[in-house]
């Protein structure tokens, strides 16, 4: 048993706030240079290039990336010999996006109620999702999460007999639907398989994977670079403006499923795909 | 064609623009997005005055991240526009002269940029940083209970946009990408 005070959960979680606002992880910033050099369309590179410009503006200045600078959603890993002092760790987290939010004068784009629509001020609550693993340490990945390309993401209850053809139609379709909406060049995470909701959860989840990291299943790491490629041909480009450059990556997690399913989600992330970890 | 275009927009001007023109905005434009243009559609439902004049002022979809100290604002690139669309036409025909977001808009709103010879500008989502070093002074003017969804008057100086649809209907979005696609 090793016990993990609560406050450090927070002071972590508000660090992390302000870190993934205002830095893209060392993966992201990669894709988004190597984009810059690979784009075809003149507009589109002059684009990429004022992307580059606003990410060094973002880091030396400390002006978010984005001014949508997200729901926090949370994934947790918890040890189960952990033993958590201080109070309730949903509190502390939420504690921590507060204190994020509020000190590192990050925008507060929560409503406290989706149809009364008052704004909560702090940015709180977190969207948490927590999973129980082996171990004693506590693992948090928080990434804030723009609506702009959020409400461009889908969920299609496909039938078996649609097998992967329908997959790749799925997200296609999703990606030519959000087009300019999403801000390309965007990162693609889908989840196939599970139930409705947990297709969703790993499609959330595979924008947090490394982007020049690939799935260890076989036929997964080829759908993933076929789909990157088609994708790249539907001419979306940066911006939405026309380009080869529409996303940077196709990240994808699967799961089993019922014999009468295939659930396929689609959660498309613009390329201020933000995420920061740490482990206590 | 690179352009430089002074705001508030003289009718001239915008009907000028054409798709796929890259422009330099100077001078005063406006912030407004979701629950601002909700509160205007009711205000004018109500049949009262708006709190901004809409002749030839341009409304920038955008609601920032707050200042830090010594500064205007904070990170300030465009939201998407199609969530406007609803209230849009109507405040077209009072003659807002353009309008500042990012992606795709309805066929009602593009009806309304032609039948009053107004324009969409597109500005690069997601280069907030960036484009909040165009804008010199902020101010907010109506429903600061709004927080960052608050009407703000901006003073922006060289601000970079680019023409999407043009007062001919014109729509790049669709005429650029099919150029791309394979």
């Amino acid at each position: 048993m090793r016990t993990i005070k609560t406050e450090a959960v927070a002071g972590a979680v508000k660090e992390m706030c302000i870190e993934a606002n205002h830095f893209l992880s060392d993966d992201m910033a990669a894709c988004m240079k190597h984009a810059a050099e690979q784009e075809a369309a003149p507009l589109g590179r002059q684009i990429l290039h004022q992307l580059q410009e606003n990410l060094q503006i973002a880091g030396e200045d400390m002006i978010p990336i984005c001014q949508d600078t997200g729901m926090a959603v949370v994934f947790v890993k918890l040890g189960q010999e952990v033993h958590m002092e201080g109070g309730s760790l949903t509190d502390a987290i939420n504690q921590g996006v507060h204190d994020g939010y509020v000190d590192g004068f990050l925008r507060k784009s929560v409503v406290k109620d989706p149809i009364e629509r008052v704004n909560t001020k702090d940015n709180t609550p977190a969207v948490i999702h927590y999973e129980i693993v082996e171990g004693d340490t506590l693992d948090i990945t928080l990434a804030p999460k723009g609506f702009g390309s959020e409400n461009m993401s889908r969920v299609f209850m496909l039938k078996p007999a649609d097998g992967i053809e329908g997959v790749k139609e799925a997200i296609l379709t999703a990606v030519r639907d959000a087009g300019p909406n999403a801000c390309p060049p965007m990162v693609v995470g889908v989840g196939i398989g599970g139930t409705f909701e947990k297709c969703a959860l790993m499609a959330k989840h595979a924008l947090t994977r490394n982007l020049q990291e690939q799935s260890e299943i076989p036929y997964v790491r080829e759908l993933e670079q076929e789909m990157l490629e088609k994708i790249n041909c539907l001419g979306i480009g940066p911006g939405g403006l026309g380009g080869t450059v529409t996303a940077l990556a196709v990240n994808i997690e699967t799961y089993p499923t019922h014999i009468a399913g295939l659930p396929v989600a689609v959660n498309i992330c613009c390329h201020v795909n933000r995420h920061a970890h740490r482990v206590l | 064609m690179d352009k430089i275009i002074n705001v508030p927009i003289s009718r001239e001007d915008a009907v000028s623009l054409r798709a796929g023109d890259y422009v330099y905005l100077t001078g005063t434009i406006y912030t407004a997005r979701d629950a601002a243009h909700k509160r205007m559609q009711d205000t004018l439902d109500a049949g009262n005055a708006l709190p901004i004049q809409m002749e030839g002022n341009v409304i920038y979809y955008m609601g920032p991240s707050p200042a830090r100290e010594g500064r205007p604002i904070g990170s300030a690139g465009p939201t998407t526009a199609s969530r406007m669309d609803k209230y849009a036409p109507k405040l077209l025909d009072l003659g807002l002269g353009a309008m500042i977001g990012k992606g795709k808009r309805s066929q009602a709103v593009i009806d309304a940029i032609v039948r009053n010879g107004s324009v969409y500008f597109a500005a690069v989502g997601g280069a907030g940083a960036l484009l909040s070093k165009c804008i010199t002074a902020s101010e907010v003017i109506a429903y600061d209970d709004l927080g960052t969804e608050a009407i703000r008057k901006l003073e922006v100086e060289h601000f970079p946009v680019i023409v999407v649809i043009d007062s001919e209907g014109n729509n790049l979005y669709e005429t650029a990408v099919k150029e791309y696609a394979r």
